[in-house]
């Protein structure tokens, strides 16, 4: 369980306006260039002091690969930083204010307290 | 010594400020009665002529990450820039600078770390809607220097409630214990039962209605005990996976005492309540209508 890479990618990719497109644009592909060139970077050290160990498993790489958000939910990622952004990349795509929150919660329904745990 | 003339505690929104830009055919039917319930708020501050506010907020994520999180910081700036382009985004709050008052700042480490915080602190900190949101609902003038301490509400492991009421109420003493003339607002920002990114978001109400009724009691009848007795990290999953946020109105519970607010309103909102409370813990002396 890598939960701490999972919130890593989602937090650098929600504040990069330009990042948020791509990977809205092309999931897969996004999530393997980032895992390969930005996941052991760590945010405030120069690029050559990066980290060497970090990577994602199987079941974390293709949750983000095929914008799973409730599979998310499930591995213990930190569901603010999902929605956020979710709500970036998708809210357009629904016709009425908030239609798209609502549906995102509809498909996380038969989760029952306790909810997975998000400690990292 | 400083005088502590008033103690705000209330809930953050983020989507007020964007809701109480709209021209009336386009917002929505609770938006008049939102503003004016914040407009009535806003008095309870400006009546009390502070000089500076201490205020409390948590980072969402902006600028504290997970490689280096603090539990409880204290910002020591001249200046702090505000709002980040994902809240611009997504409720379109615009970007502000914020000034800083580094002396006040200097006192609370001081104090802080000789009465066992062990604060964090940041000479360059970009504040986000946790601090910015009561600036718009309470200060829109923005024209007072801040104090903005952070608290961890977000990543646990979390420190537990009794100690952001000792916080709290540590910062009582330090504030009252500040030699400087001025006249010192405390505002903190937190949350009722909340729910984000979860099943329960997005409803027609808070996520545990039930919880905020007793919460809003305890916190307008200054019930630490009672508070104290119900409230634990493991049990405020239950009315909501970001209720943990409540934990910000019991250090601001801490600053106040075990005292009744002197003004006490709130508003029943989709997704969640809103809240207001005010306490003027050396009464009302010096107030501009007194």
């Amino acid at each position: 369980m890598s939960k701490y890479l999972i919130d890593k990618f989602l937090f650098t990719i929600d504040r990069d306006p330009g990042l948020v497109e791509r990977y809205r644009d092309d999931p897969a592909g996004t999530v393997a260039w980032w895992e390969a060139e930005q996941a052991n970077q760590i945010l405030n050290c120069i690029a050559g002091e990066a980290t060497t160990w970090l990577s994602f498993t199987e079941e974390e790489r293709d949750a983000l690969s095929v914008q799973d958000h409730v599979a998310l939910f499930q591995l213990g990622a930190h569901p603010f930083l999902t929605l956020t952004l979710w709500i970036a990349m998708f809210e357009r795509d629904y016709p009425e204010p908030l239609s798209m929150q609502r549906d995102y919660g509809a498909r996380l329904a038969h989760f029952n307290l306790p909810y997975p745990d998000i400690t990292t | 010594m400083a005088e502590l003339v008033a103690i705000l505690a209330t809930t953050h929104h983020p989507f007020f400020y964007a809701t109480s830009k709209l021209p009336p055919d386009q917002a929505p039917p609770f938006a008049a009665e939102w503003v004016r319930k914040v407009e009535a708020y806003r008095e309870t501050l400006t009546r009390a002529r502070p000089d500076v506010l201490v205020m409390v907020g948590s980072d969402h994520f902006h600028q504290l990450w997970l490689d280096n999180m603090p539990q409880f910081l204290v910002g020591k700036a001249p200046f702090y820039d505000a709002n980040y382009y994902n809240e611009e985004r997504e409720f379109g709050l615009p970007k502000l600078l914020l000034t800083g008052h580094e002396e006040l700042s200097g006192h609370i480490l001081r104090a802080g770390l000789d009465a066992g915080f062990d604060f964090a602190f940041s000479n360059e900190l970009r504040v986000d809607h946790s601090i910015t949101c009561p600036i718009f609902t309470v200060r829109p003038q923005n024209d007072l220097p801040v104090v903005p301490i952070y608290t961890n509400i977000f990543a646990p492991p979390l420190p537990r409630p009794e100690r952001f009421v000792k916080l709290g109420q540590a910062l009582r003493e330090i504030i009252d214990g500040w030699p400087s003339d001025l006249r010192v607002a405390v505002i903190g920002t937190g949350h009722l039962s909340l729910e984000l990114g979860g099943p329960r978001q997005f409803g027609e109400h808070g996520p545990d209605p039930e919880f905020d009724a007793r919460a809003v009691e305890w916190i307008g009848n200054g019930d630490l005990d009672a508070v104290l007795a119900n409230v634990t990290l493991d049990s405020l999953h239950s009315p909501g996976n970001a209720t943990h946020g409540f934990m910000d109105f019991m250090l601001m519970m801490g600053v106040a005492g075990y005292s009744k607010a002197d003004y006490v309103d709130n508003l029943d909102l989709f997704h969640t309540m809103e809240a207001y409370f005010t306490w003027y813990p050396n009464g009302t002396r010096g107030f501009a209508d007194v």
